[in-house]
């Protein structure tokens, strides 16, 4: 099994997502001009790479097996029926987003909350990045991604895709014992490669 | 021949990697590999074998995750017994004639530390202690601390190998294609860190090809002082039928290797994906280049986790901010733990151009050793330039060095030599570089010529402890001229005595020299441009004033360290600005009657530094207290409620609430401050587990918004902490904060305590996972869905509304 890992120049951010993390409502007034420092800031403290590795996957029932793990999920199965492949990847900002929140937090909690909607909103494009670019490279369509803690997809998995994934060594990300990662702006998740049908 | 003795006059081979190669010989992803050297010793000294077959003078025994957070006690003392044990039946085994040594391999722990994290630095120090003193028990002859790819890592590693061994310690480090580590570190930081805690040579490692390795461990030579270590991949992995594969093979490997063998590098080997071919191709080029001398830098220099500062380039800028002496406000800050006010005066200097903080938060009725570390420690959650830690304190100044992620100024010691023995011990251990105050037993020389002696003599003493002149900065002691008419004249001597002659750099507290005079900024500034002028390498000065910021981007311009005075024209926009500085942010007093709904308007639209302004201008007609009731309260009652019918949204409230916290510390900056209702003090907290505290920090503002006394105990605090400050407070209110559904088990456990000890408190419970249906299944009081609701209920129980 062969980990990869990638690193993404991310495109534009979508300030309305912000907005929406943030938890401001649609019609609300919103500090974009606050959001527009908070981008500049960002810019250079972001660090995003994103490992993975391709798994085959074999389903019987609601049991699925990687090969190095196996998991029970019935939301998960259904997630990647008729998938005979599967990418795993962990994602991450880095933690230069995370050094940004813990300083406005100190001096600006308004400003901290708009990292935060900052960092979600990029480490959701991060992603969408990654998974288009494994749609491409397999030449097939993929399955929604499916992260541990969604549904009944068990959480504590998060434990053995670490451990096939060797996040710390490959991208710098910690897992610490309630299942929390650190940098915090990052995402596990698995991914169904559709099988083609000719 | 021991290590050491061959180092000196050759170029020493390392092995290549190992994983590849378990993996072709059936290891399993997600296996442990280091339990293979119980489970197969013969495969694992089979590789070792064959790179000492290959060329290899040193291998690592296969131990990069043997710690104790991955393996029982028992366990570890197995697996790194018989690694070791692996690696020398593989040298009794290889009938090759060089010289083979092993070293304990030590990887890093797989856990990120705090604050970023959540591994106490002192526990991982204890982790790796473990691994090395195993790995002189069953004999390594050096160890390798290696793709550590965070400096604080970093440092508990070494200093567990320094503490715990007397063997060479080797450190490389994990670079990335932007030439640093994943938490932000350059190679010039690491090196300074690292060569000052004594290490025995210092690299790179893994991540990256040697060609791109190469840009990495140039800049390391450049600045180190120590033999330099690279192992690079094999390029970058891909797949090719199943097996894993890396795209640059063994000669291109070799000879990217070999520039860099002429360059200076003086230990060469590789990481993931050469294999025992690649070592025997890199062996042929190391036993045809003549290895190069190791040479002195002379560079002084100090480093935050992020950045190497150094001396001499240009004048640094020390902030003094930091520090109770004459500050009433701050004084009031340390004395309430107030860390947030204290991170404030960090994060403003640093965005006002200071190069270092000086941290001193000594003070008669706190203690000192734990207020310094607490602030040293979150000081660089927040800030990134390096800190001077400033005590007299020995002990406080050891735990701070201790904590310090980096090389830390520190200040100071000065030529007694009770003063000497104490501190140059500490700069040995930790790395630094020391300010020397030029004064001794017999007090402070009145001549220049005086204090030069006093310079050499400490420059004398510190070889003795092995510490060089490039990590003293000599203090020349500004003193005031309205006691002395001659003292200004003896310092600017002194420092350009101690530049010419000695060659040293030095430091000086300026402000000083100005005191009991009225109207001080303007002699201040003019004895900084002098003392510039005179050399002066680093001052301590306040960088809000505008006069000390002007004089020295006026003289960086003038020495022609300022190219097309680019800084010095960024920099004026802010001195034509009538208010330089947050803190001292001054108001037009108007009538008073203009400033009444004013502020309320400031408030609710926003606009922090009116609310400020109108707030000064209020306090000159009406009591805090009217100020407070008449104006910030209702301006926040009318955001609270908008944001409760949904017409205000979090942003506001928060920016809105930062305008009345700006208010607030212009009413506790002003002196008659009037006491307010007592309601007793609140407990926050984010449980144990759980590291985010934003919604935490919500409560935290608008509680203290309303008038609140809020004690914040931070993040992931066990409920052993939340239960004795409750019980020490009697604090009527503890607030809990738990994120993930796997915290949420804490807060239940944190709650059961309270009860126990704390009966008489009410729990209020929040965070992204709660309901209110669980908030009453774990005992909760109260479920607050967002901060609003949190003060409603504080209203509610104190009867406060």
């Amino acid at each position: 099994m062969t980990v990869y890992t990638k690193t993404y120049d991310l495109g534009k951010v979508n300030k309305k997502e912000v907005k929406r993390y943030a938890g401001s409502g649609e019609n609300a007034a919103f500090p974009y001009e606050i959001l527009d420092e908070c981008i500049g800031k960002a810019k250079n403290a972001l660090s995003c790479k994103v490992c993975y590795a391709v798994f085959d996957v074999k389903i019987c029932e609601n049991n699925l097996d990687f090969g190095a793990f196996s998991v029970k999920s019935k939301n998960l199965a259904k997630n990647l029926k008729k998938c005979e492949k599967a990418v795993i990847f962990a994602a991450t900002l880095g933690v230069g987003i995370d050094r940004l929140i813990a300083k406005y937090s100190a001096v600006s909690p308004s400003t901290a909350l708009i990292f935060q909607a900052l960092g979600a909103e990029r480490a959701e494009a991060l992603c969408d990045a990654f998974c288009e670019d494994i749609k491409r490279e397999f030449g097939a369509e993929t399955r929604p991604r499916f992260s541990p803690g969604y549904g009944d997809f068990d959480i504590f998995c998060q434990k053995d895709i670490f451990a096939v994934l060797n996040c710390e060594k490959h991208i710098g990300l910690t897992l610490n014992d309630s299942m929390l990662m650190s940098p915090s702006k990052s995402v596990t998740a698995v991914l169904g490669i559709k099988t083609n049908e000719n | 021949m021991d290590f050491l003795e061959f180092s000196e006059k050759n170029i020493i081979c390392f092995d290549g990697g190992t994983g590849t190669l378990l993996q072709e010989r059936g290891l399993m992803p997600g296996e442990h590999p280091e339990t293979w050297n119980i489970t197969h010793p013969d495969v694992i000294t089979d590789i070792h074998k064959a790179y000492f077959d290959a060329g290899s003078n040193v291998v690592c025994t296969n131990t990069f995750g043997a710690n104790a957070l991955k393996f029982s006690d028992e366990e570890l003392e197995n697996i790194i017994k018989n690694a070791i044990n692996n690696a020398k039946n593989a040298i009794n085994l290889s009938k090759t004639p060089h010289e083979k040594f092993v070293a304990l391999d030590i990887g890093p722990s797989g856990k990120l530390l705090k604050p970023l994290g959540d591994l106490d630095f002192e526990d991982a120090v204890s982790v790796f202690a473990k691994t090395v003193k195993l790995g002189v028990k069953y004999g390594a002859d050096l160890i390798l601390i290696e793709t550590m790819n965070d400096s604080y890592e970093t440092k508990a590693a070494l200093l567990a190998a320094k503490e715990n061994s007397a063997l060479p310690v080797i450190v490389s480090n994990a670079y990335g294609e932007d030439g640093k580590l994943m938490t932000g570190a350059t190679p010039e930081a690491m090196t300074a860190m690292i060569e000052g805690m004594g290490a025995f040579a210092v690299g790179a490692n893994c991540s990256l090809g040697p060609k791109q390795l190469s840009p990495v461990v140039e800049r390391i030579l450049a600045v180190s002082s120590i033999p330099v270590i690279m192992k690079p991949n094999a390029g970058l992995p891909k797949s090719e039928n199943g097996k894993t594969v890396f795209d640059v093979g063994e000669e291109e490997f070799a000879q990217e290797m070999e520039i860099l063998l002429k360059k200076g590098v003086r230990i060469a080997g590789g990481c993931c994906g050469t294999t025992p071919a690649y070592i025997k191709a890199l062996k042929e080029k190391i036993s045809k280049t003549a290895p190069v001398p190791v040479t002195k830098k002379d560079i002084t220099v100090v480093s935050s986790y992020t950045k190497a500062v150094p001396f001499g380039k240009e004048p640094l800028l020390i902030g003094e901010r930091i520090n109770p002496t004459g500050k009433k406000r701050f004084k009031q800050a340390l004395v309430e733990n107030d860390v947030s006010y204290i991170l404030s005066e960090g994060i403003g200097q640093q965005e006002k151009g200071a190069h270092i903080l000086d941290v001193n938060v000594g003070l008669p009725e706190i203690d000192e050793q734990k207020m310094l570390v607490c602030a040293v420690t979150e000081l660089q959650a927040v800030v990134d330039i390096p800190l001077q830690i400033d005590t007299s304190d020995a002990c406080a100044m050891e735990k701070a060095l201790r904590r310090y992620n980096g090389k830390a100024m520190i200040n100071s010691v000065n030529g007694k030599e009770e003063s000497m023995h104490a501190v140059f011990p500490l700069v040995k251990k930790y790395g630094g570089v020391v300010v020397a105050l030029t004064l001794d037993e017999n007090g402070i020389p009145e001549t220049a010529r005086g204090r030069v002696n006093i310079a050499k003599k400490i420059l004398e003493t510190a070889k003795e402890y092995g510490i060089e002149k490039k990590d003293i900065v000599f203090d020349a002691l500004a003193l005031t001229i309205s006691a002395d008419a001659r003292a200004a004249k003896t310092t600017l001597e002194a420092v350009k005595l101690i530049k010419d002659e000695l060659h040293a750099h030095t430091v000086l507290g300026v402000s000083n020299v100005s005191f009991g005079l009225p109207n001080r900024s303007a002699v201040n500034s003019l004895f900084f441009a002098l003392a510039l002028g005179n050399g002066l390498s680093s001052a301590i000065i306040n960088p809000y004033s505008a006069e000390m910021i002007k004089t020295y981007y006026s003289f960086r311009a003038l020495a022609g360290l300022d190219e097309n005075c680019a800084d010095y024209i960024n920099a004026s926009k802010e001195f034509s600005e009538t208010t330089f500085g947050s803190t001292d942010a001054g108001a037009k007093s108007g009538d008073a009657k203009e400033q009444e709904s004013a502020l309320k308007n400031a408030i609710i639209k926003g606009l922090k530094d009116k609310a400020a302004q109108y707030t000064k201008a209020l306090l000159e007609k009406e009591s805090a207290l009217d100020v407070i009731n008449t104006e910030i309260i209702p301006a926040l009652n009318i955001v609270g409620e908008g944001f409760e019918n949904k017409t205000v949204y979090l942003p506001q409230l928060l920016i809105s609430a930062e305008c009345a916290k700006s208010a607030f510390e212009v009413i506790k900056n002003a002196a008659s401050r009037e006491k307010s209702a007592d309601n007793g003090i609140f407990v926050l907290a984010t449980v144990k587990g759980d590291i985010h505290d934003i919604g935490k920090n919500i409560v935290k503002l608008l509680m203290q918004n309303y008038g609140f006394d809020v004690v914040d105990l931070g993040k992931d605090v066990p409920p052993e902490v939340i239960v004795e400050k409750t019980v020490e407070l009697h604090a009527p209110l503890v607030g809990l904060s738990a994120l993930m559904t796997t915290t949420v088990p804490a807060m239940e456990e944190t709650i059961k305590q309270l009860r126990k000890s704390a009966p008489w408190c009410k729990i209020i419970v929040g965070g992204a996972v709660l309901t209110k249906e669980y908030a009453d299944k774990i005992g909760a009081d109260k479920y607050a869905k967002d901060a609003m609701e949190s003060v409603r209920y504080a209203q509610e129980i104190t009867g406060k509304q």
